[in-house]
């Protein structure tokens, strides 16, 4: 049972989308846990075989209890099926959708038993509303189980928030940034691009993080046993507010590498799913370090809590138009108030206002992002 | 397309993105994003549909016209007649 947060302690197995003697790889997804936050797709780390399949769906286990056996070596299993094997057809990798998998836990539909129509046989939403028992209200499971998983999140939330205060000396350090230059480059670029391509202006703070980042590396850092581990790879976690309340965040993975168009296609995949309750496990534990942005919602300034084991947290506020003199001058731009919560067991102000003087220089120079 | 059918268009795509909220009940000169709490990412999602199902697309230059279900109906009114 993987650790999908620092306070995650136990987890229940939905389903297995692998049986004993599939080959596997890396990243492939193989199974899907109910956490109190959300139900999180699992992956696998290694090549492999499926040698054995512990956990049986409905089983709650422990962080850490074993849930698969997965072999080294790969079985004979490409030799053609025989008739015999042909009826457990069904229960290889069920080839569908995010939300046609939620939509089938709503209703209560056994894939197994639902024909895909989609491509290569892909199970649908539609072809799950089809196989759902005709008089049953669709709405009331939804009902009977949102509750409980509401509360499961608030209480995570509230177990992980509580232990940064408690264990986190945090320090506060904000700048405001003129973002006149990075609005006037994205509404550029948004003119070119079909109204389904274009960015949002967090992308580019996104982006501008990561690479000031690379400047200032220890705040892309875990504090983990009274030292500090510098990660090398930036994974921006993201958080994503739910409309029914609670958030999560997920990690945007090698955020300083990603172009502008594929930091907006990582952010529209992971909010979608996300808000469908399908984040995969790596994506919820890789974060190295966290962006809270609260414009949507007309907050000037985010004085967030920062996600133990790391270090840092970004906040940003809504852009607002107000005065700003420069050489000499007054004029009203659009400005931007970003925050830095850092860890002062791991940076001290110094560094901090660092990393705050290269997030602004790379919001002056959008086209180099 | 009469204003007042683009208004029920409108306001079917606007339940997909806050399902819960009472849409007849929207006054027609409240801020959409606020009203129903539809964040920027969201909010563009609401564009696409609108692109999609009226084949309109909406420069964010003209963002200002669509913030109101009054608004963006009149606007969309003028874009298809």
């Amino acid at each position: 049972m993987p650790s999908l947060g620092a306070d995650m302690q136990e987890g229940t197995v939905i389903e297995w989308s692998v049986k004993p003697g599939d080959p596997v790889k890396r990243g492939d997804i193989i199974g899907v846990i109910r956490t109190e936050k959300a139900d999180i797709e699992v992956e696998v780390w290694e090549d492999g075989v499926i040698d054995q399949l512990i956990a049986k769906p409905g089983d709650t286990l422990p962080v850490g209890a074993v849930l698969a056996v997965i072999g080294g070596e790969r079985q004979p299993a490409e030799k053609p099926p025989t008739p015999a094997e042909k009826p457990t057809e069904r229960a290889e990798r069920i080839k569908i959708s995010p939300l046609a998998r939620r939509t089938a836990q709503e209703l209560g539909v056994d894939l197994a038993h639902v024909q895909g129509t989609g491509p290569q046989g892909a199970i649908t939403k539609d072809d799950v509303e089809r196989a759902a028992p005709a008089p049953a209200p669709a709405a009331a499971p939804a009902v009977v189980t949102a509750a409980p998983a509401f509360e499961g999140m608030r209480r995570a939330i509230a177990a992980a928030m509580a232990r940064s205060n408690r264990e986190i000396p945090h320090y506060y350090l904000e700048t405001r940034i003129d973002m006149d230059r990075a609005l006037r480059f994205l509404a550029s670029e948004n003119q070119k691009r079909p109204v389904q391509e274009r960015l949002l202006d967090v992308v580019l703070l996104i982006k501008a993080v990561a690479l000031a980042l690379k400047e200032i590396p220890e705040l892309n850092a875990y504090w983990i046993e009274d030292r500090l581990e510098v990660k090398e790879s930036i994974h921006i976690g993201f958080a994503i507010s739910l409309r029914r309340g609670g958030l999560f965040v997920p990690a945007i993975h090698d955020a300083d590498k990603k172009t502008l168009s594929g930091m907006m296609e990582a952010i529209r995949d992971l909010i979608t799913r996300a808000r469908a309750g399908r984040l995969r496990g790596s994506e919820i534990t890789d974060g190295t370090v966290t962006i809270t942005n609260l414009g949507d919602l007309g907050v000037e300034t985010v004085h967030g809590v920062i996600y133990p084991p790391q270090v840092a947290l970004i906040g940003f506020g809504r852009i607002v138009e107000s005065p700003w003199a420069e050489n000499g001058m007054l004029g009203i731009r659009p400005v931007l108030t970003a925050t830095l919560a850092g860890d002062h067991r791991a940076t001290d102000g110094h560094r901090g206002a660092q990393f705050l003087t290269a997030l602004h220089r790379w919001l002056q120079e959008p086209e180099k992002l | 397309m009469t204003e007042a059918a683009i208004k029920d268009v409108v306001l079917k795509l606007l339940r997909r993105f806050a399902p819960e909220a009472n849409l007849e009940k929207l006054s027609p000169d409240a801020n959409l994003r606020e009203a129903l709490d539809i964040d920027s990412f969201d909010f563009l999602n609401f564009l696409i549909a609108i692109h999609e199902n009226l084949k309109i697309e909406i420069p964010e230059s003209d963002y200002d016209q669509v913030a109101t279900l009054a608004g963006i109906s009149q606007y969309l009114a003028k874009r298809l007649a």
